[in-house]
C-alpha cells in the first residue's frame, strides 16, 4: 500500500552530499514529497528529513540505498517511531479591508500563527505545525484569496529522550 | 614535495604497479611526477580503453585497477569504462585532471563537472580541494573501492592541487582509515545462518545460483564443498562463470536469458534456492512471477540493498560470501542431509539434455566449432584450462563463449555483464595480461565490438603485450540482428557492417601478426601459432552470420527457451541508394 514515509537521515555536512542524495532519488524513481536539510548539534553533521511516497518495498529500498552512501551516517524511518513533526509555512493572504484583516488575525491566533508582515492589501502569516494543521489553516484563508505560499516541508525528531546515533560506527 | 609526487607515493603505498591512462594539460604535474617514479604507465590510445584495461586488471587479479585521464573530454571518455567496472563490482580507481581550483565553476577551457558526472556511476567520488588532503583521500578511495561490495571510485585532481607543496611528514599517508558512514558487514548473522542450514538440510530440490560475489570473495573452495556435501547442483551467472568448475558433475552451467536448460529448469523446479553474491538481474529472473515459483530463497550478499530489491527473499544473510559459507559449512556438516536421489536423477537428465553440440564441419564456420577447437588448442599448452584468461566483448560472441567455453578457474572469464559494454573485451585483456602475466590471455570479440576499440592494437604493438585477439567475424551486429529477426518481423535495420576492414591488414599495419581462418580445419593451427608466438596476435575467424543463439525472450518465463532458426542477413540495398542521394544531391 502507498504511504507517506518520513525518513530522518544524518549525513556528513559536506558539499555535494545533497546532490548525491537527490541524484539517488531521481535515478531510482523514488518519489520525494519534500526534503529539508539543516545543521545539527554537531557541526560536522547535517540532518535531512525526507518525505517519500511509496509502498513498504519502496521504503525498504530507499533506506537501504541511502545507507549505501558513504557520507550517510544514519537512516531512520520515523513512521515506525513516535516522532514530532513540524513544518513552517508563510502565507500571504489578500485582506484589503479592516474587516478582512481582523478576520485573518483572528484565524492566525486560533492556529497560534504570527502576523509577520502587513501591507494595505495583504497580511503575511507565519504558521508552524504538522502538515494537517498547516493545510487546515490554508483551507480556512483560501476563500479570502491566497496570494503566495512558501512551505519548508516537514522536519522531524523522535519523541522522548532517544536520539539517532550512527549505526555504522 | 609537490602534491603530484605525494600522489605517486600514495599509489605506491596502495601497491599499485601499473596505471592505464592518457595525459593532458591539467595532468602535467601528475605526469611529471610519474616520470620520476617507478610506476609503469601504459598509454592507451583512448581513455575508454584505459578504464577497461584497469577494470580487466582488477577482475583478473582481485586488486584495484587504476586509470587516469585529463579534464573535460578525457574525463568524459572514461565514463563508459568506469560505469562498466562499477556495474560489475570491479574495484577501479579513476583519476581525472581538473582545471585549477580558482577556475572551477567558470567554464574554463576543458573544465567539466567531473564530480557531478561520476557521482551516479561510482561507489563514491572525491574532488581534492587542498593538497594536504591528498594522502587521506587517496587512502579512502582505495579502501572504498576494494572493501565491502567493491566498485569504482573516482578522484578529481585540480591542477594546482597537484602542483602545490605538501609536507608528507605533517600529512602522512594513513595506514588505517575510519570512514564514519562506511562500515561493510563481513560476517553473517548466526541466527540467519542457522535458519539457512535448516532449510538446506531438509531441501528436496535445492539449487545454488553463484554470482560474481563468489568470484570477489574467493569462495570457490567453500562453494564446491557445500555443493558436494549437501548434494546441491550449482549454476552460475555470467559474472559467476568460473567459480564452479564446469566439468563438475553438479555443474548446471549458465543461468538466465541465455542459460542452459539444466540451469533454468532446475531453478524453476527448485524448492530451495541458494543465491550467493548475485543480484537477481532481469537477465537472470525474466518474469519475476514465474521465477523459482515454489522455492524458499536464501540470499547471501555483502550489499544489504541487493536483498529484496528484485525478488522476495525468505532468508537474507548479509556479509562476505566466503565467511558466510564457512559458517554454514560448520553447522551443516554436523547434520544429516535429506536424501535426494530423485532430484539428482532429474538433474542428470537435464544435464544430458543441455549437452551442447559443438562438432560441425560446415563452412562458413560455426561459432561452436571455433570454441571447441579453441579449447583443444589451449589444452595443448594448458591442459586444465586454468592458466588461461578469457575476456569477451558483448553480443553473440559473449554468449557463445559463456555457453560453450568450459571454465574451471575463478577470475578467468571476464565479461561486461551489468552494462554489456561493446568495446570492452580487447582493452580488458590488456589489463588482464598485467594481472596474470604468465597466463594465456585471449580476447574474444565480435567484429562490431572490436572496431569500437581496435585502436588499442597500437598499444599492444608498442609495448609488445602478448594478448591474442579472436574476432568472431560475421559482418553484422549479430546480437541485434538476431533480436530484430525474432521480435521485429525479421526487419534488419542498421545491423550490417558490410565491408569491415581487412582485419589482417589492419593488424599488420600495426606490426601485429595475424591470420584469417575460413575453414574449420584451420582453426587449431591458427590458435597454436598464436599461443606459441609469445607476441600480440590477431585471429580473424569468418563465421556463419546466420547462426543464432537460443534464448528466453526478455521478461519471459525462463523455461520457455527459444531455439531460433537460421536467418541469413539481408542487407537492405535501398537505404544505400537513398543515402547516395544525400551525398550527391546534383546527380
Ligand atoms: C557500446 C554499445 N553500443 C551498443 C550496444 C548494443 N549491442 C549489443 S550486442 C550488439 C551487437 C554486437 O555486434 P558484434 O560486436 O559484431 O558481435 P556479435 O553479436 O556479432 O557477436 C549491439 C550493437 C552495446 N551493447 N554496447
Amino acid at each position: 500500500m502507498e504511504h507517506k514515509h518520513i525518513i530522518s537521515v544524518l549525513v556528513l555536512h559536506k558539499p555535494g552530499v545533497l546532490q548525491r542524495i537527490s541524484g539517488l532519488f531521481t535515478r531510482r524513481w523514488f518519489n520525494i514529497s519534500s526534503m529539508t536539510v539543516g545543521s545539527t548539534e554537531n557541526p560536522d553533521v547535517a540532518r535531512m528529513t525526507i518525505v517519500v511516497q511509496g509502498d513498504d518495498t519502496v521504503l525498504e529500498q530507499v533506506v537501504k540505498q541511502l545507507n549505501k552512501l558513504v557520507e550517510v551516517i544514519k537512516v531512520t524511518d520515523l513512521n515506525s517511531k513516535k516522532s514530532v513533526q513540524r513544518e513552517l509555512c508563510l502565507v500571504k493572504v489578500y485582506a484589503p479591508t479592516e474587516d478582512s484583516k481582523s478576520q485573518v488575525i483572528q484565524y492566525a491566533n486560533i492556529f497560534r500563527g504570527k502576523i509577520i508582515d502587513l501591507s494595505t492589501e495583504t497580511l503575511t502569516v507565519e504558521i508552524t505545525g504538522d502538515e494537517q494543521k498547516v493545510n487546515a489553516f490554508l483551507d480556512l484563508v483560501r476563500p479570502m484569496g491566497i496570494k503566495e505560499i512558501a512551505r519548508t516541508g516537514l522536519t522531524a525528531l523522535m519523541r522522548g529522550s532517544k536520539i539517532l546515533k550512527s549505526n555504522k560506527a | 614535495m609537490k602534491g603530484a609526487e605525494a600522489m605517486m607515493k600514495a599509489l605506491e603505498a596502495e601497491n599499485v604497479k601499473v596505471l592505464f591512462g592518457y595525459p593532458g594539460g591539467q595532468l602535467l604535474p601528475f605526469y611529471d611526477a610519474l616520470y620520476h617514479s617507478d610506476l609503469v604507465h601504459i598509454l592507451t590510445r583512448h581513455e575508454q580503453a584505459a578504464a577497461h584495461a584497469a577494470d580487466g586488471y582488477a577482475r583478473a587479479s582481485g586488486n584495484v585497477g587504476v586509470c587516469v585521464a585529463t579534464s573535460g573530454p578525457g574525463a568524459t571518455n572514461l565514463v563508459t569504462g568506469v560505469a562498466t567496472a562499477h556495474a560489475d563490482s570491479s574495484p577501479v580507481v579513476a583519476l581525472t585532471g581538473q582545471v585549477p581550483t580558482k577556475l572551477i565553476g567558470n567554464d574554463a577551457f576543458q573544465e567539466i563537472d567531473a564530480l557531478g558526472i561520476f557521482m551516479q556511476i561510482t561507489k563514491h567520488n572525491f574532488q581534492i580541494q587542498k593538497t594536504s588532503e591528498i594522502p587521506k583521500i587517496f587512502r579512502k578511495a582505495f579502501e572504498i573501492a576494494k572493501t565491502g561490495r567493491p566498485g569504482a571510485v573516482h578522484v578529481d585532481l585540480p591542477k594546482d592541487v597537484q602542483d602545490n607543496e605538501l609536507d608528507l611528514e605533517k600529512y602522512p599517508i594513513p595506514a588505517e582509515i575510519n570512514l564514519q558512514g562506511y562500515k561493510p558487514t563481513k560476517f553473517g548473522h548466526p541466527l540467519q545462518i542457522k535458519k539457512a542450514v535448516e532449510l538446506m538440510k531438509i531441501a528436496q530440490r535445492p539449487v545454488i545460483i553463484a554470482g560474481g560475489g563468489v568470484q570477489i570473495a574467493n569462495a570457490t573452495p567453500e562453494l564446491i564443498k557445500l555443493s558436494e556435501y549437501a548434494q546441491i547442483p550449482a549454476c552460475t551467472t555470467l559474472m559467476g562463470k568460473g567459480v564452479f568448475p564446469e566439468e563438475h558433475s553438479l555443474a548446471l552451467g549458465l543461468v538466465g536469458m541465455h542459460g542452459t536448460q539444466a540451469s533454468n529448469y532446475s531453478v524453476y523446479e527448485s524448492d530451495v534456492l541458494i543465491a550467493i553474491g548475485c543480484r537477481f538481474s532481469d537477465r537472470i529472473t525474466g518474469d519475476i512471477s514465474t521465477f523459482a515459483p515454489n522455492a524458499k530463497i536464501i540470499h547471501i550478499d555483502i550489499d544489504p540493498a541487493e536483498i529484496g530489491k528484485n525478488v522476495r527473499v525468505d532468508i537474507p544473510i548479509v556479509g562476505d560470501a566466503k565467511a558466510i559459507l564457512k559458517d554454514i559449512l560448520i553447522y551443516l556438516m554436523k547434520k544429516e542431509i535429506a536424501n535426494k536421489t530423485e532430484w539428482m536423477e532429474n538433474v542428470k537428465k537435464l544435464q544430458k539434455k543441455s549437452l551442447p553440440i559443438m562438432e560441425f564441419d560446415n563452412t562458413p564456420i560455426k561459432p561452436q566449432k571455433v570454441i571447441k577447437e579453441m579449447m583443444n588448442a589451449i589444452r595443448e599448452v594448458d591442459p586444465s584450462l586454468t592458466n588461461t584468461v578469457l575476456t569477451t566483448d558483448v553480443g553473440q560472441n559473449q554468449m557463445w563463449m559463456a555457453h560453450y567455453f568450459q571454465t574451471s578457474a575463478p577470475k578467468s572469464f571476464i565479461s561486461s555483464g551489468g552494462q554489456g559494454t561493446m568495446g570492452f573485451g580487447f582493452p580488458a585483456a590488456i589489463g588482464a595480461k598485467f594481472a596474470r602475466p604468465d597466463a594465456n590471455v585471449i580476447a574474444v570479440t565480435g567484429d562490431g565490438g572490436f572496431l569500437m576499440n581496435s585502436q588499442e592494437l597500437a598499444t599492444i604493438a608498442e609495448y609488445e603485450i602478448p594478448v591474442i585477439v579472436v574476432i568472431f567475424d560475421n559482418r553484422t551486429l549479430g546480437m541485434v540482428y538476431q533480436w530484430q529477426n525474432l521480435y521485429y518481423g525479421k526487419r534488419q535495420c542498421a545491423v550490417h557492417l558490410g565491408e569491415t576492414p581487412d582485419f589482417i591488414k589492419l593488424a599488420e599495419s600495426y606490426g601485429i601478426d595475424a591470420s584469417r581462418v575460413e575453414k574449420p580445419e584451420d582453426i587449431n593451427e591458427a590458435f597454436k601459432t598464436a599461443l606459441n608466438s609469445g607476441k600480440p596476435y590477431l585471429i580473424d575467424i569468418i563465421i556463419d552470420p546466420a547462426e543464432a543463439l537460443h534464448m528466453v525472450p526478455p521478461g519471459g518465463n525462463m523455461t520457455n527457451i527459444l531455439f531460433p532458426e537460421r536467418q541469413e542477413p539481408t542487407p537492405k540495398a535501398q537505404c544505400f541508394s537513398e543515402m547516395k542521394k544525400i551525398l550527391n544531391p546534383k546527380v
